[in-house]
């Protein structure tokens, strides 16, 4: 019973928005109160609004100190980013090592930090507990806390960070162009239209997999759509690229609006803050729904990391090196789709993640898609957990929709990109 | 230049040939070239692009160890006919059905044009595969050849180098090595490279992005690229359109040392004095024909390129060393 109640995504001291993404929410809350509230621990729910605001606010600075902390430092490495071609090693594994280590940080404070809290030791304690390297099981609500509600969510931002940041590098490199990303051709709307049609005709002809295929099966097709469109002579022009991002936007907005003008209410709140995009509603099987999608795209994706390298120099010289360019694109294409519906199926919309990890590590590494592609997986993951983290904790008890709070963040650096490449270089061509 | 008289081939060892064989299966390295070796050879190519006929009815071959310039006025076709000994270009030939043959099919990656070729045509000529119209690199039909294998047979300098990421120069020449990966050949990637910067003059840059060159500088890092490829036809879009004297006598002298070395050279020129300078062969491309084709000193005559040009143009000895000049005639001064 207890656990079941705190699965639901009403627990995590949401008030009002994050409870509303699941039709049946408010009842879940209700419930869950005397539940979580029983073991005695829990400042649950209205009641104990002060608590749980003052304890995360406090703790909400440090938060957002580790996030700054992450950035500046693939910022300082962008100073001397086009330097030589020596050191490029030493500094991709550093970068790496660096990652890896503000990732698995990440992890575990996001897994310890929210209303309930769970102290650092006792996350790695019950971590070590479960894979059978000592430590001790905690009691019962901290563990359900943890193994239910907290674990889930963060492998989940993990997964839709990096399937979202990888998807960025890749196409940024099947483009040839670095304005593409999934969230601003229109990808992810597509992806959304396919996802919330589902949603608003009640499909279920997959079970929890129905929302998944039917956004992957949209977003393949908006991606194609947009290269056919957008491509020629192997390359995209950036007004091209964006102008078509408008217009499949457009469209998909339409339609969705179309959807939503058809679905009842408990369905319009769904596509809404569904597209909001959010992690609310992470449990086990959502992760295991997006899990092989993601780690297919993302353990193919590095094996064309040397490929998208020649591909730089245009689509013939590629050719003329060897490249099969062709099924190189086809690929691709297939992975990004993947990626990005995987992660658009779980997450919703959840923009600039794809623009702004790329575009940090090339300032950091350069332009190699060797590191860049695995990278950027590493990067999105790092953003997004921490992403994630900012709107659990941020205006808590409330809870920020995630795609509002990348988008809040991400946008200011597109327009500082678009500043800084016209002052070197007279804009993109 | 130590990158460039590497037409010899190291035996590969066993342990190479095992790595080389696990890393990429079915690939076949290319042998050794005899001189004189028909490299690459088009026979009545025709190729129409939006409606226009660029070449109509072209036959050439080229040899190992020859310089061969592609000259005439714009829109003559030279670059057409550079793109199809590419293999990149599939040709129509004659005036046949589409049979889209063994030769045709794979060429299809071409650049979306249409792809007829090989047997099959029916403008009276013998027909098979191997005795009619095609396009042939290596001595094999150029649709039959996987792009893998082409890269390491021939390297094709474009006319615009563009880069849609700023890569270093260095990685940029690095590049040309791709085709090697996974074959004996790539543990001498740093050593080519190296020469390929030293021979082109662009060492002294190495370490900056591509798109904060000039232009004439990126015309010399595309063809270090190109060099470093090592392969055993070049061919050449105007590598001299953006460089100054110097480097405009250093490129054609690079294309001289590869002749040497035994391969074979394709280069597109504007300039008919550097064609005559150093090319073993120059042929005149006119309307999508070939004017004319042999030696500088017999193809390059003042009627015959008035003619192509639509310009009056002389032809000069060199007084001192006898080589042909060719220059825009301009009777009288135009001013006071």
């Amino acid at each position: 019973m207890t656990s079941q109640a705190i699965d639901s995504p009403g627990t995590e001291g949401t008030s009002g928005a994050g409870t509303r993404g699941s039709a049946p929410g408010t009842d879940t809350r209700a419930e869950t109160a005397p539940a979580v509230g029983a073991s005695g621990k829990g400042p649950r729910d209205a009641g104990a609004h002060d608590t749980g605001a003052h304890d995360t606010g406090a703790r909400d600075t440090g938060v957002r100190d580790t996030g700054v902390q992450g950035e500046g430092r693939g910022r300082g490495g962008g100073g001397a980013g086009p330097g030589g071609g020596s050191g490029r090693a030493g500094r991709a594994w550093l970068l790496t090592a660096g990652l890896l280590a503000a990732l698995v940080l990440l992890a575990l404070v996001s897994a310890g930090l929210g209303a309930y809290e769970i102290p650092l030791g006792d996350v790695l304690a019950s971590l070590g507990n479960r894979i059978g390297l000592g430590g001790r099981p905690l009691d019962r609500t901290a563990e359900s806390v943890l193994w239910n509600i907290r674990l889930p969510r963060v492998v989940l931002a993990l997964l839709v960070g990096a399937s979202l940041g990888c998807a960025g590098a890749l196409m940024q490199g099947v483009f040839g162009n670095p304005l593409a990303e999934p969230g601003v051709i229109g990808i992810s709307s597509g992806a959304a239209v396919g996802a919330a049609g589902s949603i608003a005709l009640g499909l279920g002809f997959l079970g929890t997999w129905t929302v998944s295929v039917c956004a992957f099966v949209t977003g393949l097709g908006t991606v194609l759509l947009v290269y056919a469109v957008s491509r020629d002579g192997g390359r995209t022009e950036v007004v091209t690229l964006i102008l078509t991002g408008i217009a499949v936007n457009a469209f998909a907005g339409a339609l969705i609006g179309l959807f939503i003008f058809f679905a009842d209410n408990a369905q319009v709140t769904q596509i809404t803050f569904w597209q909001l995009g959010s992690l609310a509603q992470a449990t086990w099987p959502k992760v295991l729904a997006v899990l092989p999608w993601a780690v297919a795209g993302l353990a193919i994706a590095p094996l064309y990391a040397r490929k998208l390298d020649l591909l730089a120099l245009g689509e013939r010289p590629a050719r003329h090196l060897g490249v099969d360019v062709e099924r190189l694109r086809m690929v691709l294409i297939l992975v990004v789709a993947l990626l990005t519906a995987a992660a658009v199926a779980v997450a919703g919309i959840i923009t600039f993640v794809g623009l702004l990890v790329p575009h940090l590590l090339r300032m950091a590494n350069g332009p190699g898609h060797r590191f860049l592609v695995p990278g950027s997986a590493l990067g999105g993951a790092v953003v997004l957990t921490a992403a994630d983290l900012g709107a659990r904790t941020v205006a808590a008890p409330a809870e920020l929709p995630l795609g509002v709070l990348t988008a809040l963040l991400g946008s200011p650096f597109f327009f500082w990109l678009l500043r800084r490449t016209r002052r070197r270089q007279g804009g993109w061509a | 230049m130590r990158a460039l008289e590497s037409a010899e081939r190291p035996a590969p060892g066993l342990r190479m040939r095992v790595r080389a064989g696990l890393r990429r299966r079915g690939r076949e390295l290319p042998g050794p070239v005899a001189p004189g070796e028909a490299l690459a050879r088009v026979s009545g190519v025709r190729v129409r692009l939006g409606g226009r006929e660029v070449l109509a009815g072209v036959d050439m071959t080229v040899r190992a160890g020859e310089v061969l310039a592609l000259v005439g006025p714009n829109g003559a076709g030279k670059s057409t006919l550079l793109s199809v000994l590419a293999g990149d270009l599939a040709p129509e030939t004659g005036v046949g059905t589409d049979t889209g043959g063994g030769a045709g099919g794979r060429a299809k990656t071409g650049a979306g044009t249409e792809t007829r070729s090989g047997a099959g045509d029916g403008a009276g000529t013998s027909g098979g595969a191997g005795a009619g119209h095609g396009v042939w690199i290596a001595g094999r039909l150029a649709g039959d050849w996987s792009a893998p294998e082409l890269a390491l047979r021939r390297a094709v300098l474009p006319q615009a180098a563009t880069l849609a990421f700023p890569f270093p120069v260095v990685e940029v020449v690095r590049m040309g090595r791709a085709p090697w990966a996974g074959t004996a050949r790539e543990e001498r990637d740093e050593e080519v490279v190296a020469g390929a910067m030293a021979a082109t003059e662009v060492a002294a840059f190495a370490g900056r992005p591509f798109p904060s060159l000039s232009g004439g500088e990126r015309a010399r890092v595309a063809l270090a690229r190109v060099l470093a490829q090592e392969a055993p036809l070049m061919l050449l879009d105007e590598p001299t359109a953006a460089l100054d004297l110097r480097h405009q006598e250093l490129v054609l002298r690079l294309c001289r040392e590869r002749a040497a070395a035994g391969h074979a050279v394709v280069v597109v020129l504007h300039d008919l004095g550097l064609a005559a300078a150093y090319a073993d062969r120059v042929a005149v491309l006119h309307d999508g024909r070939v004017a004319a084709d042999g030696p500088p000193a017999e193809v390059l005559r003042d009627e015959l390129l008035t003619g192509v040009y639509r310009q009056p143009v002389e032809v000069l000895a060199h007084p001192r060393t006898g080589a042909p000049l060719v220059l825009p005639r301009r009777d009288g001064p135009t001013t006071g």
